[in-house]
């Protein structure tokens, strides 16, 4: 029968990690978690998380950086900063959901099959391209990446946003979009 | 006094039943709105998650747009343009790096960023510039037995409370008790809706939009009132999911501006209440052409 190791032994984090994320500007707070639990009692998708906010906060501090990034729990997110004004330490934890977001993304070590990342890169790519979003390509989009049979589901919908008059193909372009896109390299190119 | 309007992505989409009511509503109040010019997308929560410096970029653009029409307050009636545009200062203010980010992306096309223009949800204009005595004097239709749910969502109050209680917000409530309404006491009035969560992880966002409208039904409402489209849009689109999954909880979803203009004598049709999903029912104090518009909208 195979056994395997149910405890993290201190060789098995990755040192630093946390040091680097409490460096980032707003993110400095995180020191001061004083493990309450605050923010996972008012996180209203904490029954979903595979890790509460507070272990979250917890294993970000103590270099837990494979389970962090990998974690369901960043995803799940909704930015609704419920923790955020209601953390008794000032922690920006919504901000620090950011921070570990933009790192798995960066590292493509965000759960494979979870169609929120998904949703967010292919939001930025319309945002560059376009300079606006239209809702409705978007969502066909990521339902075409991520689970296209989950796209045949949201057909009823789609034919009341018809019925409505609210259902648009048609992708909005500003005019000023190679500024922008301009504007958006220099960000890469400051890196 | 005149306002740069920021409609997002949102109020020209899915959403265009905000902008059609909230545009006639403020300019029967007086107040003049432009449409900021080659406006771009805010970043929403989606960029955020990806890049931040880029989305600081990206949303502040608009800022430096207005900023050099010489417009001196913009209007962001989308809840998640009005906290980007919002968080968005706040970043360059506190962060150096944000702000040199900010500053060399500028530069590559001439635009410039100095000063923090006033970013401005239409409850706070409305509750600080036009009053509830202007309001109160333009109601000719109020909407006397009419029994609303306030849901504000999260992100108008929350991180930055700056014009209303960040745990009870009222402004809405006000609002609504001066068009003759009855509001209901609804506890649940910032809690989540779900955000774009109903569509990456249903199974998760769903329940959040279950819990608001099974409140909203317990606590004796005719309809909720809201101020953001993707809140409407999750309270409004999902009534067979839920149903199959939990109960039924089939009550109208509106902004609260179309029930402004219901109260200032205009039609349910001039105010797109025909573009929700579950339909108002007609009111009482409707004149008789528009019951009969938003009857004929209804079925």
């Amino acid at each position: 029968m195979e056994m395997t190791r149910t405890i993290k032994y201190e060789a098995d984090r990755v040192k630093g990690f946390g040091e680097e994320v409490m460096s980032v500007p707003g993110c400095e707070e995180l020191k001061d978690c004083i493990q309450c639990g605050t923010c996972s009692g008012v996180c209203p998708l904490s029954i979903y998380m595979d890790f509460t906010p507070r272990q979250v906060m917890e294993m970000t501090r103590f270099d837990f950086k494979n389970e962090v990034l990998g974690s369901k729990t960043i995803w799940l997110c909704a930015s609704c900063y419920a923790c955020t004004v209601e953390c008794p330490r000032q922690i920006k934890i919504t901000d620090i959901m950011y921070e570990l977001k933009q790192r798995a993304i960066k590292e493509k070590v965000y759960p494979r099959g979870l169609p929120t990342p998904v949703l967010a890169q292919e939001f930025t790519k319309m945002v560059h391209d376009y300079g606006r979003v239209n809702e409705i390509l978007l969502a066909t989009k990521m339902y075409m990446k991520t689970n296209p049979f989950a796209a045949m589901g949201m057909a009823p919908l789609g034919l009341g946003m018809i019925k409505t008059g609210r259902f648009s193909m048609i992708q909005e372009k500003i005019r000023g979009r190679a500024d922008l896109a301009r504007m958006l390299e220099t960000v890469d190119e400051g890196k | 006094m005149k306002y740069s309007y920021y409609p997002g992505c949102s109020l020209k989409g899915q959403g265009r039943a905000y902008e059609e009511s909230l545009l006639p509503v403020m300019r029967h109040l007086g107040i003049e709105l432009e449409e900021l010019p080659d406006w771009n997308c805010c970043g929403a929560t989606a960029y955020m998650a990806v890049d931040e410096g880029k989305a600081c970029v990206a949303a502040s653009r608009n800022l430096a747009i207005a900023e050099k029409a010489g417009l001196q307050q913009v209007l962001a009636p989308c809840s998640a343009c009005y906290l980007v545009l919002n968080k968005t200062q706040h970043l360059i203010h506190d962060y150096p790096h944000i702000k040199s980010t900010v500053d060399r992306a500028m530069a590559s096309v001439n635009l410039k960023y100095s000063t923090d223009i006033p970013v401005r949800h239409p409850l706070d204009v409305l509750i600080s510039d036009v009053g509830m005595d202007a309001i109160k004097q333009k109601v000719t239709h109020p909407l006397k037995g009419l029994k609303v749910a306030p849901y504000y969502g999260c992100q108008i109050v929350r991180p930055y409370a700056t014009f209303d209680d960040q745990f009870n917000p009222t402004s809405m409530d006000r609002i609504l008790e001066a068009l003759g309404a009855t509001v209901v006491q609804f506890p649940l009035k910032t809690k989540c809706c779900g955000g774009s969560l109903t569509g990456t992880l249903p199974e998760a966002g769903l329940r959040l939009s279950y819990i608001i409208l099974k409140e909203a039904i317990k606590r004796g409402a005719d309809v909720i009132a809201t101020v953001c489209p993707l809140c409407l849009f999750n309270l409004d689109s999902f009534h067979g999911k839920i149903a199959a999954k939990w109960e039924s909880t089939r009550i109208p979803t509106v902004y609260f501006s179309q029930l402004m203009g219901l109260a200032f004598g205009m039609t349910a049709k001039q105010m797109g209440l025909q573009r929700g999903l579950v339909p108002m029912k007609p009111l009482a104090s409707a004149p008789a052409c528009c019951a009969a518009r938003t009857a004929a909208a209804a079925s």
